[in-house]
């Protein structure tokens, strides 16, 4: 076998702690051709170029080799994060109107109450317990339940969903060693039965309906069309995975790179109202979605001098251009006080992250809250286990000691 | 000029937008010296874009608009009075109380007024009003709050077509008076002027073009009005919105290449003299800036944008305290935003300047697409409508002159990928003034249709 591209070694789970020095590697070659004839852009201002430009497409159809995520999904459409405009704009602004502005400008705002509420319950069950594992206990419940009301799932499902989303997830893991069709059947698999589960709360909210978002789909509103029930289930499949994968990456990721910084940590601790700048900080210095693996330019793309061709997989390492010497000064230096941070931890362009503003409250929440809480918190194991997947990075356990 | 250009007095003329931005860079670029804000209106600094927008709809107060001031200034500010003349050989600006300030450097920043309906008298009827400063729109929006029955608006450029927008959004009545084919036409050419013609007349606004209001009638209070093709219309309120007139009057005798067109300076903000020679001390930017771009062919551009007066403050400040060789251009790719009719209109580069439109993506029919302006060949504008994420993209077009039309390939490029000729009429058709102005040649000589080889 020939010897691992760079792109084998990103993804690969020995460097999932520390990938860092590998992203640096990267940029050297600004824009990286892989064996299998993908290409790894990774530096800030050509990714920022890519994610405006409109050749270059979301939608794996347009990728010239076969793909077989697509063969396994039959029966349901992509969710808009894997299609373009004007499909894309279409579908994103359906569920944006009862999510955000300009339909639902206060929601987000009005949910400030309830994660604070919901951080609180989870932090009175953590009482007493000296060693606490900040996934399992903190960083996983807390965006799951918000994203479950949100949404209008019922929290004891959760045991039910968190396989699927296990499976789904695993099957975006880009590892081009290992063969993915297997993998990426069960993630078909997993995501047609979360579909169908979801398509039928929908179909029970139009009967009933609440203050969700199942219920606002269901019901639609014809001044600008609706949702079809495939398209209910494609997104609502989105927004459950989107709102509980990367969430818990955020917090674990924030607490993880404070533990390694006490300085920082003490800092924000007696000023609390530091707490929004420095998420924007973690986003860039640890971003929760490391790359976009799914882009496929539509014409002939040059980038940095090299032609990336029609047709080809294109994946953009958002991590390594927010650790870009020729956008960020001194990149990997952890500053929550960073004013120059136009990161791109949420992406940009036409599929920046429709949930940022959720992410933003609930990591700022929970943060000061985790802050407020733990005194003296110890990091009795670092780098902690990770979880698999080198696109959603973040660790699979964070225990925490309290002196 | 001092030795140390840190150092000295520094007075800027005009405290809005372009004057506090100015004042903010000097001190953040370290300039210790003393700083003097003249400014004629008397409250401090606030920001005119939701005049015609949030203000008109009642969303905001008109009082309420100020502009943050993001540092400490250590400033003094002489508001509520107006600079009559400058002396550049004694170096003192004269002001209308009789004061006098001295300064080592200048910066001009006096902006734009709105123009005023020709006839005074017809203008003075109870009922007639401009917009451009928060005065002015808090006395509309208190007119509007009465619920006139008809609104008439004189002028379709973007701010009618804002004011028109926001009344029609009141539910109030609104008819717009527009001498050009359509609005928007001057700033965006026929390919959007019809567009927004279409939108604002499904929005329900009476829209009359190519026509002019030839007088406004009323006994003490505006009763109607009459048009050049023989109707007539009541209306309670008339709106006047012909465009700005560059504020550069007090600079008559100041012997600066100051005009109705603005005051000329280089690309970095340093004033002309009237003999073209650069000044060493006296810098302009803002509305009242004319200036020299390349990517438009060093033509002199003359620009109301906000994003415009804020780079070029900066640029302004940075140069009033750096010597020469670290001296930096004004070289931002104009651009600007408008919002209307439940449109969001984002416009990079130039428009004006070009000879042929496309759309590049999305469509017309959707109301939700970027159309793409190309001069002789290359890349010169881009305005989105509804979909300004790709825009950057094109930004980057305009500014390594790519050629027009753009390669195709947009992932939602719908309708035919031909160019049709941008139609940008003659300004003298207009009722209002372009807000972007080449003032080097008129845009009226750059209507030849260059077919591109194919
Ligand atoms: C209603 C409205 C809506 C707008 N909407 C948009 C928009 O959506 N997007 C966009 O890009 N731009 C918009 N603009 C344009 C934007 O507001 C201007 O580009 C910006 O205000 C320019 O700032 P300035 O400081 O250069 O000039 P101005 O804001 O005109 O300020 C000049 C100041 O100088 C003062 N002055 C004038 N003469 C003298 C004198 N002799 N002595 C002392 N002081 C003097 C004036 O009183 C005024 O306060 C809008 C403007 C208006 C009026």
């Amino acid at each position: 076998m020939a010897a691992d591209t760079l792109f084998q070694r990103i993804t690969d789970y020995a460097h999932r702690a520390d990938p860092y020095p590998l992203f640096a590697e990267l940029r050297e070659h600004r824009v990286a051709r892989q064996e299998d004839g993908s290409y790894l852009v990774g530096t800030y201002h050509e990714i920022e170029a890519l994610l405006h430009d409109p050749r270059v497409s979301s939608d794996r159809r347009n990728r010239t080799a076969p793909d077989e995520t697509e063969a396994g999904d039959a029966g349901l459409p992509p969710a808009f994060i894997g299609l373009d405009d004007p499909e894309h704009h279409r579908l994103r602004n359906l569920a944006m109107r009862s999510f955000g502005p300009p339909h639902t400008p206060g929601r987000i705002n009005a949910m400030h109450g309830e994660i604070s509420r919901i951080v609180k319950d989870l932090l009175a069950g953590l009482e007493g317990k000296k060693r606490i594992d900040i996934v399992d206990d903190f960083a996983y419940p807390l965006p799951v339940t918000v994203i479950c009301r949100l949404l209008g799932v019922p929290i004891e499902d959760e045991p039910r969903f968190r396989q699927w989303s296990d499976a789904i997830v695993t099957g975006i893991d880009p590892n081009p060693k290992e063969d993915p069709a297997e993998r990426q059947r069960a993630a078909a698999e997993a995501r047609k039965t979360m579909a169908l589960y979801l398509g039928d709360l929908a179909e029970k909210r139009r009967e009933h309906p609440s203050d969700d978002m199942l219920s606002a789909f269901a019901a639609g509103d014809d001044t600008d069309g609706r949702l079809t029930p495939l398209e209910i289930m494609a997104t609502s499949v989105l927004l459950l995975i989107a709102g509980h994968e990367t969430t818990v990456n955020l917090i674990t990721n924030g607490m993880l790179t404070l533990l390694r910084h006490p300085d920082q940590l003490a800092r924000l601790r007696s000023d609390p109202t530091l707490m929004p700048r420095a998420v924007e900080e973690l986003l860039r210095y640890e971003p929760p979605v490391q790359m976009l693996p799914q882009r496929t330019p539509l014409a002939d793309i040059e980038v940095a001098g090299v032609t990336i061709p029609k047709g080809a997989p294109l994946i953009l390492m958002l991590a390594s251009g927010n650790r870009d010497p020729e956008r960020f000064h001194d990149p990997d230096r952890f500053d929550p006080l960073r004013e120059d941070i136009q990161h791109l931890g949420f992406g940009s362009g036409i599929h920046s992250c429709f949930g940022a503003p959720l992410a933003r409250l609930e990591a700022q929440i929970a943060l000061n809250a985790l802050l407020q809480h733990l005194d003296t918190p110890r990091l009795p194991e670092d780098p902690p286990p990770y979880r698999r997947s080198p696109v959603l990075r973040g660790p699979r356990h964070l225990l925490v000691e309290r002196g | 000029m001092h030795g140390e250009p840190r150092d000295g007095r520094i007075v800027i003329v005009g405290a809005s937008l372009t004057g506090l931005r100015a004042a903010e860079k000097l001190r953040e670029e370290g300039f210790t010296g003393s700083l003097t804000l003249v400014g004629e209106e008397p409250q401090p600094p606030y920001d005119r874009p939701p005049l015609s927008k949030q203000v008109l709809l009642g969303k905001v107060p008109a009082g309420h608009t100020g502009l943050p001031q993001r540092r400490e200034l250590d400033a003094q500010w002489k508001l509520g009075v107006r600079a009559t003349g400058l002396d550049p050989i004694e170096k003192r600006v004269l002001l209308a109380d009789g004061a006098e300030v001295p300064f080592d450097r200048l910066l001009i920043a006096t902006g734009t007024r709105a123009r005023r309906w020709p006839h005074p008298a017809e203008g003075a009827l109870d009922g007639v009003f401009t917009l451009r400063t928060s005065d002015e729109a808090r006395r509309l929006a208190e007119r509007l709050d009465a619920g006139p029955r008809r609104v008439l608006v004189i002028g379709a450029g973007f701010t009618g077509s804002e004011i028109a927008s926001a009344c029609r959004e009141r539910g109030l009545a609104v008819t717009v008076a527009e001498r050009g084919p359509a609005p928007l036409v001057g700033a965006l050419g026929g390919t959007l002027g019809a567009l927004a013609a279409k939108l604002q007349r499904a929005h329900g606004v009476d829209l009359r073009c190519g026509v002019t209001v030839t007088a406004l009638e009323g006994d003490g209070r505006l009763t109607g009005a009459q048009f050049s093709d023989g109707t007539r219309i009541d209306a309670d309120i008339a709106v006047v919105a012909l465009g700005a007139v560059r504020n550069t009057e007090w600079l008559v005798e100041s012997g600066l290449a100051a005009g109705p067109r603005g005051v000329t300076c280089d690309a970095g903000c340093r004033a002309f003299d009237m003999y073209g020679i650069v000044t060493d001390d006296i810098f302009a930017a803002g509305d009242v800036a004319r200036f020299p771009h390349p990517l438009f062919e060093y033509q002199l551009l003359s620009l109301e944008h906000w994003g415009n007066a804020v780079a070029q403050a900066e640029v302004a400040a940075h140069n009033m305290v750096n010597p020469g060789p670290r001296r930096r251009p004004h070289l931002t790719v104009p651009a600007f935003w408008s919002s209307q009719f439940g449109l969001n209109i984002k416009s990079v580069g130039v428009p004006t300047f070009s000879d042929q439109v496309v759309i590049a993506q999305g469509s017309l029919k959707d109301a939700r697409l970027v159309a793409v302006y190309g001069y002789r060949g290359r890349v010169t504008a881009a305005v989105s409508v509804n979909q300004a994420r790709s825009l950057e993209y094109y930004q980057r077009l305009i500014e390594t002159a790519a050629p027009f039309p753009p390669a195709p390939g947009a992932a939602d490029q719908i309708e035919s990928p031909d160019p049709v000729p941008s139609d940008v009429p003659d300004p003298k058709l207009l009722s209002h003034g372009p807000t972007v102005a080449l003032t080097g040649h008129l845009p009226d000589r750059r209507l030849t249709v260059v077919q591109p080889a194919r």
